[in-house]
């Protein structure tokens, strides 16, 4: 009846897993008490859990990025604090079937749960206000892929209390990630909730390829696009062409761990490497789909600050794309020790050098922005700052990494993990918190507390570089990542250091958390009533702080690179005489209710309950043939209607 | 109008809806790549089972191509009948596609039972796996793409040929006509250079 499931799975003589089970427990029932006892459900299903507004969208990605955070970053600190403790005989406090658990959760939630919503989500909100249009192409489906990663991440917590996760790494490369060598549970949460997650992430990505080709404001041509938006479209096309094949390996995957196949066991002529080819023929691409909206954010965030037009505008565009062709030529750099010969490897080091290429032209022409423009140290500017030094140790050991032979000594080192968490912690998460603190205001109407933005920005920055240097020091002095715990007591230091950096990088996030409560509970005196808080140069600054949920009462007319810059050059036009009806997409319950069944299906596909999958999936069918069915009804925003927003939003502007 | 360098605003919902889904198509097509390039690496593996060549029995699957081929063309004479309003037109062509795609499904059913009986299943050989994936996965599509069918008649049978149908209609022919492109690669990699 409940296939694998039965009392065994809740791990009762686990004190930490049930400590944790119990927190979040505590934590989503005190959550869902607040909102039924002050009575704030139907609000909440109307404004944002059936919501289709992109902004709304996107204010629930970055939400769900945060909460994923503080449980990656939790993950984090349980295993620095181990290997403090772990050297010689000492075996620390987590066992190495909990300990093997804790990292892989930690790389599945930071880089699918904590880092792709993030960046999805800053382009969720900030694209079409950028292009001066009135939503993406396609806004249910832009709920539905928001719902669907939404499940994902529900799902690796579930496994949190209800059995258990995977212990394989990030990656799950087989052979250990065969049925033969992880028998348990732990293996199929990572699959379902990935394909899960990854169905919506290809979704959005289709989504956004389509808004930035289709649906721009009248006179936009490419080459006055926004460089955000040439990142989120090069990072959305890397979606498209890359999420399919990371499909297809966990399918294969699943095949052989459900019915029996042999594409990548040791017996019946399967082949490990060809999952590990395959999953970084998706794996490359995906840290430039994760570092060019970041790339995208730091060039409005510096052109903003140095009150000066982006440097060579042109070649930032050339450099993005450039870089998004490249990404695909690069995977096999992850397994150089794969045997593939010095000719294959050779080809494969030289391309990943070529990458310096592009991002250095990008380097320069932020420096070039900076030179003689006037800054002024906002906390998006400090973060993008933070970046260009981080990153650029990041990329040196990255193009280090990329000479084979350098590679046979550091591969699987902490040199390694030093190296990606330099440029994804230096790149993308900095990029995160910039374009979180940059469009904060646009999104709620009141900026977001200065002082304690720049506490978060120096706890993160010092705290990256005491976690990580030493872990560059450790891969050189030949400890191997994933090691629950050492002989070589001569390695305790650094890792006592790198656990002060992670304690520090905590502090960060209370102090992230700290700006958010302050600046909710002030906001009425931090009020943004010009909608153009920063000075800023494109057009989601023209509209007000929040925008209308049709975003523009007229579409924005283009002339030029950093549209609203030369509007405000130009001085304001008379607004016009009358404005024309427009409508707006209806609320739509598709995404959540297709986001419930398709959690109830990973869940039985997980414990093996055949009948509640079927169900499951029949569900999911119907509410897609009932969605489908109905015929969408847009809601029409009269002439006089607008007229009345637009006179409101003199006032306050008057006001300002 | 120069200002605008030819830029007027958003393209009509016909464009944008149709153009999503070509982007759709193209990721779809990568899952599809994905498993060709598996299929080729798997291919010599058959761990002491039968081969490509011990198996394929090139007239069945020569039926089977001419029913999807065809099934396209009615098809495409199904979208030219409902885009002038000749319903009976419509019918008559979405009917025909909806019985050649299901001969073909019917036939590549067929040639799998008959491999499973023969002890040549999915999990024989890496390479039946990678067979039966690929080739599953076209099928797959093949069925979604009945049910979408039926649903689309059903739809246009009571609403009408309406915009928001008609914009269906052309994302169904899309994906029709992409399986036929698809399995033309298949039908070539696999059968054709697997049988000889």
């Amino acid at each position: 009846m409940l296939g694998k499931l039965n009392w065994d799975a809740i791990p009762y003589q686990q004190p930490i897993p049930m400590a944790a089970a119990a927190f979040i427990v505590v934590m989503v029932l005190g959550v869902v008490g607040l909102v039924s006892w002050k009575g704030w459900w139907p609000y909440l299903w109307r404004e944002w859990l059936t919501s289709v507004d992109h902004k709304r969208i996107g204010v629930m990605y970055v939400l769900l990025a945060l909460v994923l955070l503080l449980r990656g970053f939790i993950d984090a600190i349980m295993m620095r604090s181990q290997l403090a403790v772990a050297a010689g005989g000492a075996q620390g406090y987590l066992p190495p079937e909990h300990y093997d658990q804790i990292f892989t959760a930690h790389g599945t939630i930071m880089i699918f749960f904590m880092a792709m919503p993030f960046v999805v989500g800053l382009m969720n909100f900030v694209v079409p206000l950028q292009l001066g249009v009135r939503d993406v192409a396609f806004p249910v489906l832009n709920a539905v892929s928001f719902w669907l990663t939404a499940s994902g991440a529900l799902l690796v917590n579930v496994s949190l209390v209800v059995g258990e996760f995977a212990r394989t790494g990030w990656l799950a490369y087989p052979p250990l990630s065969e049925l033969q060598f992880s028998p348990g549970v732990g293996v199929d949460y990572y699959l379902w909730a990935l394909q899960i997650s990854g169905v919506g992430t290809l979704l959005a990505g289709i989504n956004m390829v389509t808004t930035i080709l289709k649906l721009r404001a009248p006179g936009m041509t490419y080459m006055r696009m926004p460089v955000f938006c040439w990142t989120a479209l090069a990072s959305s096309l890397l979606i498209v062409a890359a999420f399919p094949i990371l499909t297809a390996t966990f399918g294969m995957l699943l095949l052989d761990r459900y019915a029996g196949m042999h594409f990548f066991t040791n017996d019946g002529g399967g082949n490990c490497m060809l999952y590990v080819n395959l999953i970084w023929a998706w794996g490359h691409p995906e840290v430039y789909i994760l570092i060019l909206p970041a790339f995208g954010v730091f060039s409005e965030v510096i052109a903003t600050f140095s009150g000066k037009q982006l440097f060579g505008y042109r070649s930032m565009v050339l450099a993005t794309m450039a870089i998004c062709v490249l990404s695909f030529m690069v995977w096999l750099h992850h397994f150089f020790t794969m045997g593939a010969g010095a000719d294959v490897n050779a080809i494969f080091g030289i391309m990943s050098m070529i990458i310096a290429i592009p991002t250095g032209v990008k380097l320069f022409n932020w420096i070039f922005t900076i030179y003689r423009g006037r800054l002024r140290f906002e906390v998006p500017i400090l973060w993008a700052l933070g970046f260009m030094v981080t990153f650029v140790i990041g990329g040196l050991t990255g193009v280090l990494l990329a000479v084979p032979p350098a590679d046979f000594v550091l591969h699987n080192s902490l040199f390694l993990v030093a190296h990606f968490h330099n440029v994804i912690i230096g790149g993308v998460l900095f990029g995160a918190m910039a374009g979180y603190n940059y469009w904060f205001p646009k999104a709620f109407g009141f900026t977001l507390d200065k002082r304690l933005g720049v506490i978060s920005f120096w706890c993160w920055l010092v705290g990256f570089y005491l976690a990580f240097l030493p872990l560059y020091a450790l891969g050189l002095l030949g400890m191997t990542r994933r090691m629950q715990h050492y002989a070589d007591l001569s390695w305790q230091p650094y890792l006592v250091v790198a656990e002060v950096g992670a304690l520090v990088i905590f502090a960060g996030i209370i102090a992230t958390i700290a700006q958010l409560v302050v600046s909710i509970r002030t906001r009425a005196s931090r009020r943004d009533r010009s909608g153009d808080p920063w000075h800023g140069r494109t057009l989601e600054w023209s509209t007000t702080s929040p925008p209308p949920a049709y975003n523009f009462a007229v579409l924005p007319e283009v002339e030029s690179v950093d549209a609203f810059w030369a509007m405000k050059q130009r001085g304001s036009a008379a607004p016009p005489q009358r404005y024309e009806s427009i409508e707006v997409p209806q609320n739509s319950a598709n995404g959540f209710v297709t986001a419930f069944f398709a959690v109830l299906t990973g869940f039985a596909l997980i414990w093996h309950i055949w009948w509640m999958a079927i169900f499951g999936v029949a569900c999911a069918v119907a509410t897609l043939l009932a969605f489908g069915w109905t015929e969408r009804t847009e809601v029409q925003v009269s002439g006089e209607q607008l007229a009345e927003a637009e006179r409101a939003r003199q006032r306050l502007l008057n006001s300002a | 109008m120069s200002a605008h360098a030819g830029i007027a605003g958003p393209a009509p919902v016909r464009i944008v809806v149709a153009y999503g889904f070509w982007i759709f198509l193209l990721s779809d097509i990568i899952l599809f790549s994905a498993l060709f390039a598996t299929y080729a690496v798997l291919s010599g593996q058959t761990a002491g089972g039968p081969s490509g060549r011990e198996l394929f029995e090139l007239r069945h699957v020569g039926v089977e191509t001419l029913c999807l081929l065809f099934s396209s063309y009615t098809c495409g004479l199904g979208v030219l009948a409902i885009e002038r309003r000749r319903l009976q037109g419509f019918y008559l062509s979405f009917a025909l596609t909806f019985v050649l795609g299901a001969a073909f499904l019917g036939l590549e059913l067929s040639e799998f039972v008959g491999l499973i009986a023969r002890g040549a299943g999915p999990s024989r050989s890496a390479f039946l796996s990678a067979f039966f994936s690929l080739v599953g996965l076209h099928g797959a599509h093949v069925s979604a793409g009945l049910v979408w069918m039926s649903f689309m008649v059903a739809q246009t049978a009571v609403r009408g040929p309406r915009d928001f149908v008609r914009r269906r209609l052309l994302c169904f022919s899309l994906f029709w006509h992409a399986l036929d492109i698809i399995w033309v690669a298949l039908l070539t990699l696999v059968y054709l250079l697997g049988a000889r």
